[in-house]
Parts: C-alpha cells; structure tokens; sequence
C-alpha cells in the first residue's frame, strides 16, 4: 500500500494474526482487511460495524444481492480490487457465476429481476454523477423496489463508495482468482465484522 | 423502520468518528478534506483526486503531500475523511431523491 505504515505500522497482535492468516489459508491478508487493524480506533472499527450491518444485517435484499450491488458501484468507479472481491463473493453467494458476469458486462440484458435491475441502475447513476431526480427514484419504485430496498441499497453503495475510494487511493494489492475466492468464502460465513 | 435506523446510525457513528474524534489531523483539516473544499496545494490535489477520480492516485501525490509537511498518519486521516465525506454526500443525495419521490422527509 502507499503509506508505509499500512504495510508495516502494526503491533505484534495483528503481526502474528496476519502471519497466522496466511499460514491457514495460503493467501496473503488481503489488503482490505488490513487497514481495518490500523489505528482501527479512526476508522476500523466502525467501518467494519456499518459495512457488516448494510451488508449481512437485516434487508429485503439478499446477501448475494448486496454483494452484486457492490459489485457493481465499485465497476462504476472501476476500483479493480473491489470488483475482484465483491463479484467474486457475488458469485459465491448466488452459486451462480454467469449472472455475476453477465450483470458487470451490459446490466440492461442481463437475467436478474427487474427491481434488483432498477436498483442497481440507480447506483450506477448516483455513483458516476453524483445526484438523482426524485423521477429517477420514482422509476425504481414503480419498478417494485420499496422505499425500504431502496434505502438498504443506498447504504451498501455510501458504504462501497468509501471502500472503493480507499481501495485506490491507498493502492490495494489485486489478489488472484483463488485469493479472492477464498476472501469471499470468509465473508459468506463472518461477515464484516 | 428500527432496521433503517441501524445502517444510519452505524454510518453516522463513523462520519461523528472521523471528523470530531482525536486525531493526528486537526478537525479543521479533517473537515476540509471531508468537505473537499477550503484545502490548500497539494493536499487539495491528493484530496481532490479521493474523493472524484480516486483510480487517478498517484505516488506523487502522496509524496508532494509528505513534502509539504503531512505525516503519513495525517494523510491516513486526512484521505479516509476524503473517502467518507464523497460517500455520505451520495448517501444523503439519494436519500433526499428517495423522500422527494415519496413526498415522506419524515423518514430521513
């Protein structure tokens, strides 16, 4: 990462815990879930609380559905390490890769609900552009998403527009296939927290 | 909407955390780079970049930041209230679109 601290700026606890990580799963600790471990008083901590409770907390929207939707925010914003893990753990959750992929190339054709379509258009827009219409909204509504999915929606896309900017900016490490899947299969089972 | 009310107070946690908790940053400057605004070269440049073209970060940015006096535990602070501060304004312009479509300003 860009700052040496977030390489190197860790205490023995998260030392020996990265160290123990990559000796059980092989992979090296993705570099998201580092930057949690630092100072997590500034930010780890709560960001992991928010991130947990928009994406496995309570939601008309499925797990899998809530990781598309991070999927797809962070293609917006074209944050490499965030669509690696966030369609990776899409694909998982939904056991089915060929949707994953097939929404990331062209949403417009691709074989998800109409809702889930209209949901995830709406965040593009407001992702690339910054603002939306209450017509905008009303086209999400009326396309049977209600205003309750549209909210959890918004959280998952405040919390990926956060995730992605620090993915960046700090330059997150992109892992290879098996390193991410093996990242999703952790998030499946536990979470953000 | 008890669920709701869960994701927003989890988010405001971190937004009141990052802009009035302690820091290495000063709150002025953590609220100026939350803001994107009022931050002077080339921490506004650096600033600039995370909170609008974020894939455009460079080590050079982060290096003239360094150069001009910032530590790297400031930036640290100083880029994540950048990443937070974009995300809360989209957070609230959707939310704003949501009450306007179903005229209830209540629920924000």
């Amino acid at each position: 990462m860009r700052l040496d601290i977030l390489n190197r700026g860790y205490g023995p606890g998260a030392t020996l815990l990265f160290a123990l990580i990559r000796l059980f799963s092989g992979h090296p600790v993705p570099d998201a879930a580092r930057l949690v471990f630092y100072r997590p008083d500034f930010y780890g901590t709560r960001a992991k609380a928010f991130t947990h409770e928009v994406m496995r907390g309570p939601s008309g929207w499925s797990a899998g559905d809530r990781e598309l939707m991070a999927a797809y925010v962070s293609q917006v914003n074209e944050s490499a390490f965030c669509i690696g893990a966030h369609s990776a753990t899409a694909r998982r959750a939904y056991q089915d890769g060929a949707k994953v992929q097939a929404v990331l190339a062209d949403l417009e054709s691709a074989p998800v609900e109409e809702p889930l379509r209209a949901t995830l258009r709406m965040l593009g827009q407001l992702t690339a552009e910054g603002e939306l219409s209450a017509a905008d909204m009303r086209d999400v509504l009326s396309a049977g998403v209600s205003p309750q999915q549209v909210r959890d929606a918004l959280a998952v896309c405040a919390a990926f527009n956060t995730t992605d900017r620090l993915a960046d900016a700090f330059g997150f490490e992109v892992l290879t296939p098996e390193a991410f899947d093996a990242g999703a299969k952790y998030l499946l089972k536990r979470g953000y927290r | 909407m008890p669920d709701e009310d869960r994701k927003r107070a989890a988010h405001r946690a971190l937004v009141d955390r990052v802009l009035s908790g302690a820091g290495r940053a000063s709150a002025e400057q953590r609220a100026r780079a939350f803001s994107n605004e009022g931050l002077a070269p080339p921490l506004r440049g650096l600033v600039g970049k995370v909170a609008t073209t974020p894939t455009q970060v460079t080590d050079a940015d982060f290096a003239a930041a360094q150069a001009s006096g910032c530590s790297e535990d400031e930036l640290f602070e100083l880029v994540i209230c950048a990443a937070v501060g974009q995300s809360a304004r989209l957070y609230d312009a959707g939310l704003a679109a949501l009450a306007e479509a179903t005229d209830s300003g209540a629920d924000r």
